[in-house]
């Protein structure tokens, strides 16, 4: 299963600290950690939010100095986006995997999957015992749907307002953080379900 | 791209005054009443409250009635999904605290149910919070019909609920979902499913025949369906097939592990045990079984099958990274179940052999070996198959040649982290493979850095610690070697003037390709341990990696190499015997000096090696005398003060604490007098002033060091105490020339004359000068700080007592 899978910047953000990055979309696929008897109240859901946001942000940060220890070795410099070239850009993107050990920051030891198309990294935290292989090609599909319909690449901000198309390609194609072994039928049908959806 | 548009939008969503934002809930609200939901409006609003919601990490709380409505709008199956879609995580995003949680109605749509589970799941602090959901979804799938519409996501939410609380689920609800299990994946139908039309003018509903589905080659299927079986639509239980078999690798690990343990089941493995199911367990035969032992069986089938499948030609490449997907996951399901039932060993291996035989030849099914490696590893013993073949594959061809597979590389070292004590004890090629190990470590070194600090101590074995120890300190030349490999492979001899115009570049490229270097290349990228040895011309395969040492990749990976070797001495010592010590502080002194000049990196391993000389010398004093001679040539060389002063003042220190007759009965007058005339001719070779020598590139402690193991040298023979009196006399005369004084500067010279000055009244005293100067092997034992008598803070009080009153009496 999957635990949350994120969008974040790879580039320096100019409000930010160099070593920081803005996470412009997560999904946290359902509870963390849960604990056998209730917790008390508002306080403790305020908490709850707040250190899982934080987890995010400890991943994204992870995430982008592996990129940038990757892209330093390859010797490649940051190239130009050119128009129109999120396939191209897609095939060029950097991959990479990390591992999380047990308590850092999850409970059990995690594995984060990543994805850097230029200055955007797309990023999926999954549980052990997942089919990486899987993982891969799942994470790619996605990053292609998001390039794709949010213009990433392009100047605007879609993916902080139209950030419902991403929620729902994730019901559809992760739903609930379960990767599924879908065929190009399979994924033809839920393309078009997707679309449906978001009334295109 | 992230444009400064976004980051001012972010900005705005979270500095939003209280003011304009009530007025933007009240809006919402009225929007969101029951009539007239579907305004265009009304999601470019909700657009915005998501960002709203979600733009800060501190969460929101909404108000109470904008909470109502939304639910009301998430739970109502007319709302259109996207305003569902976006109510979901609002809802989500938000701290919502409400009266009424969120409730699963029998009557609601699929769509509806998986989105409100999405809130359900998010907002669960407790397992007991899970319970409602939990047996919804148990009743869907009870009364589940082909035909009747639930829920598609079923068993994604179910697999989400037992992933947080695996024991939410009784047996009997194991046992139902079981069942289900078995039905979608071994029995759906093969004919294809209605596709969702694009319902055209002239497509009317008709009656069709039905069509077979397909094999991902084109080949109407022949067998049952699977994920590899393709059509133009599909009906609800080839869905729940794909569904069902995306989570059987959880649910068997998470639902078919305990159980075996049991009495009972003992019973039964006696009777349909191994010869049984050995000669057939046919799908009629099948049907006995209990549910947890059906789904093994089926599971077993279906992955069997996939295996068959993936032989098929995909005519998408979507279909084809499908299929090695479904292998990776197909011959782990095989794993998981052969573990709980040792009889489905001898009826997977023909087919995991034939597998391993079919896709071993080709590269691109690299990633799907590892857990076919994972299968002979837990199970070729059982079944008495040869596995080494396997393992010599997984062993010498993938570092060797696929090094440079991000993805691969880190797969493979979580399989070497997960098996190290089977690999270590029953894989005799796994500890000599480790040259080859390394390469994935050279070339990925910052990310698989913290696998090898747990992987390194399973590699080690008395008989190759020596070597494994070049190999750490040559690390940074083998990621350069690589680097020279992949260059050299991908510009072909014949454009020699391609590459030459590389400049800086071409030279190890170019000595890389000529056969006088080539046997000092093939040695670096060596497969195994123990062929060849080419430690004296390694200084000449230094110059010529003279221009990789700037590569990122270089520094990056010889920054690694101090971590890897504190965690190769820890654990070195943990078996090392005295002729293995004597051997690694040999190395130490060897390649402290020989080592690829890449920044910082000498420095920091002699750092290292300075650390665990004494920890060495600790663990074993009597090396001083074993290696006498070459730590007199070591010691003698004043070359060594300017390129290694640290490790030579470790070692002149050792020399001082552990020369003595207490820690190796060979050590006599004569060796203790080679010692001290050596260092005496060193000390005053250094600081020997000449008005026009340069100022000195030591440090002061090197000095005080000296000093001090010369003065413990002459307390353990006595004939020695005159002339180091007569040499300490001198320091002052040192401290107060010229370029001295301007380089050390004051506190330091103090420092030097103090020292000087405390040695000289110490041995103005020989007896207490021995007991002060080498105290005894006991003087770190508690003892000293318990008994008042003999306390180590009692004699040094009394002893400055007796110096003070010494001092006094000597005139000025």
């Amino acid at each position: 299963m999957v635990k949350c899978f994120l969008i974040h910047t790879l580039c320096s953000v100019s409000t930010l600290s160099p070593g920081e990055t803005r996470i412009l979309y997560s999904r946290v696929f359902g509870p963390e950690d849960l604990q056998s008897a209730a917790p008390d109240g508002e306080l403790h859901m305020e908490e709850r939010h707040l250190l899982q946001k934080e987890k995010l942000a400890l991943i994204a940060r992870q995430v982008q100095s592996a990129c940038s220890l990757w892209r330093e070795a390859l010797g490649r410099p940051p190239s130009e986006v050119t128009l129109g070239g999120e396939s191209v850009a897609l095939q060029e993107a950097e991959t990479g995997v990390l591992r999380l050990p047990a308590g850092e920051p999850y409970l059990e030891e995690c594995f984060v999957l990543w994805l850097g198309v230029h200055s955007l990294g797309f990023t999926m935290v999954c549980e052990p015992h997942e089919n990486l292989l899987l993982a891969e090609g799942t994470l790619r599909s996605l990053a292609g749907h998001c390039l794709e319909t949010l213009r990433l690449l392009g100047p605007g901000s879609e993916v902080l307002l139209k950030s419902d198309r991403i929620e729902a390609m994730l019901h559809h194609l992760l739903p609930h953080g379960q990767l599924l072994f879908l065929n190009h039928r399979f994924t033809q049908c839920l393309g078009k379900e997707l679309a449906a959806c978001i009334g295109k | 791209m992230y444009a400064s548009g976004s980051e001012s939008l972010i900005k705005q969503a979270r500095e939003i005054q209280q003011e304009e934002l009530r007025s933007f809930y009240s809006k919402i609200c009225k929007l969101l009443q029951p009539q007239g939901r579907e305004g265009g409006d009304t999601l470019d609003c909700l657009q915005r409250l998501r960002l709203i919601v979600s733009a800060h990490k501190y969460g929101r709380t909404l108000p109470v009635d904008l909470l109502k409505r939304l639910q009301d709008l998430l739970c109502c199956p007319s709302s259109p999904e996207q305003l569902q879609v976006l109510s979901s995580s609002i809802l989500r995003e938000s701290i919502a605290v409400c009266e009424d949680r969120l409730a699963l109605r029998d009557h609601q749509d699929g769509r509806t149910v998986s989105y409100v589970a999405v809130v359900i799941l998010a907002q669960a602090a407790c397992k007991s919070e899970l319970t409602g959901l939990c047996h919804h979804l148990l009743k869907s799938l009870e009364c589940w019909q082909p035909d009747v519409q639930v829920s598609r996501h079923v068993l994604p939410i179910l697999s989400r609920v037992i992933a947080c609380s695996p024991h939410s689920l009784s047996e009997d609800h194991v046992n139902l979902v079981s069942r289900k299990l078995v039905d979608w994946l071994r029995y759906a139908s093969v004919q294809q499913g209605i596709a969702a039309s694009s319902g055209g003018f002239f497509t009317g509903p008709r009656t069709r025949q039905p069509v077979p589905v397909t094999e991902v080659d084109g080949t109407v299927v022949g067998d049952f369906f699977t994920v590899l079986c393709v059509g133009q639509g599909f009906t609800e239980d080839q869905w729940m097939n794909m569904y069902a078999f995306s989570m059987i690798r959880k649910w068997l690990l998470t639902y078919d592990i305990e159980e075996t343990s049991s009495g009972d089941t003992d019973d039964k493995s006696e009777v349909d045990g191994s010869v049984m199911s050995m000669v057939s367990a046919t799908s009629s035969s099948s049907r006995m079984l209990p549910p947890k032992e059906r789904l093994r069986e089926k599971a077993f089938e279906y992955c069997q099958r996939l295996i068959e499948q993936s032989d098929r030609k995909a005519a998408k490449k979507v279909d084809s990274d499908l299929q090695k997907a479904c292998l990776v996951e197909a011959v782990t399901v095989m794993d998981i179940i052969c573990k709980e039932d040792a009889s489905f060993v001898y009826r997977a291996f023909p087919c995991i052999k034939a597998l391993y035989g079919r896709i071993s030849g080709d590269l691109a099914f690299s990633r799907t070996l590892l857990p076919i490696a994972q299968f002979y590893l837990n199970h070729s013993e059982t079944a008495a198959v040869d596995s080494e073949g396997v393992f010599r594959q997984l062993l010498f061809s993938f570092p060797a040649d696929l090094f440079n597979e991000s993805m691969l590389a880190f797969e493979f070292t979580q399989f070497c982290r997960a098996n190290m004590a089977v690999l270590r004890e029953r894989v005799t090629l796994y500890r000599q493979s480790f040259p080859n190990l390394l390469k994935f470590l050279a070339w990925n070194s910052p990310a698989l850095v913290s696998e090898y600090v747990e992987l390194l101590p399973s590699l080690l074995a008395p008989e190759t610690a020596i070597e494994l120890l070049h190999s750490l300190l040559d690390l940074p030349c083998l990621a350069a070697a690589l680097d020279i490999q992949l260059r050299a492979a991908f510009y072909p001899s014949s454009d020699r003037a391609l590459w030459d115009q590389g400049g800086r570049t071409t030279s190890s490229l170019e000595a890389f390709r000529q056969p006088y270097y080539r046997g000092m290349f093939l040695y670096i990228l060596r497969l195994e341990a123990g062929t060849g040895d080419t430690i004296d011309r390694l200084s000449m395969l230094h110059e010529v990696l003279a221009d990789m040492v700037e590569s990122p990749r270089v520094v990056r990976c010889a920054q690694t190499v101090p971590v890897l070797l504190h965690v190769f001495f820890h654990a070195a010592v943990q078996f090392a015997d005295r002729k293995l010590i004597n051997q690694l502080v040999l190395v130490l002194l060897e390649r402290s000096g020989l080592l690829l000049s890449v920044k910082n990196y000498k420095m920091e391993v002699q750092r290292v090696f300075s650390f665990h000389l004494l920890l060495l010398c600790k663990l074993q004093p009597s090396l001083i005398m074993d290696l006498s001679r070459e730590l007199l040539d070591f010691t003698g060389a004043t070359t060594n003060i300017y390129h290694k002063e640290e490790l030579y003042t470790h070692m002149v220190w050792a020399i001082g604490e552990y020369l003595r007759v207490g820690h190796d009965s060979h050590c006599t007058v004569e060796h203790i007098t080679t010692f001290f005339e050596t260092l005496e001719a060193v000390l005053f070779e250094i600081t020997q002033v000449r008005q026009s020598a340069s100022p000195p590139l030591y440090s002061p402690r090197l000095i005080t060091v000296l000093m001090t193991t010369l003065a413990k040298l002459a307390s353990r023979s006595q004939d020695l105490i005159p002339r180091v009196s007569l040499f300490l006399s001198k320091m002052r005369s040192f401290t107060h020339s010229g370029p001295v004084a301007a380089c050390f500067g004051e506190e330091d010279s103090e420092e030097i004359l103090t020292r000087a000055q405390e040695l000289m009244n110490l041995l103005k005293l020989p007896n207490v000068a021995q007991f002060v100067l080498a105290p005894s092997a006991q003087g770190s034992s508690p003892r000293w700080h318990r008994d008042s008598n003999t306390s180590l803070p009692l004699s040094m009080q009394v002893l400055s007592g007796l110096l003070q009153k010494q001092t006094n009496f000597l005139p000025g």
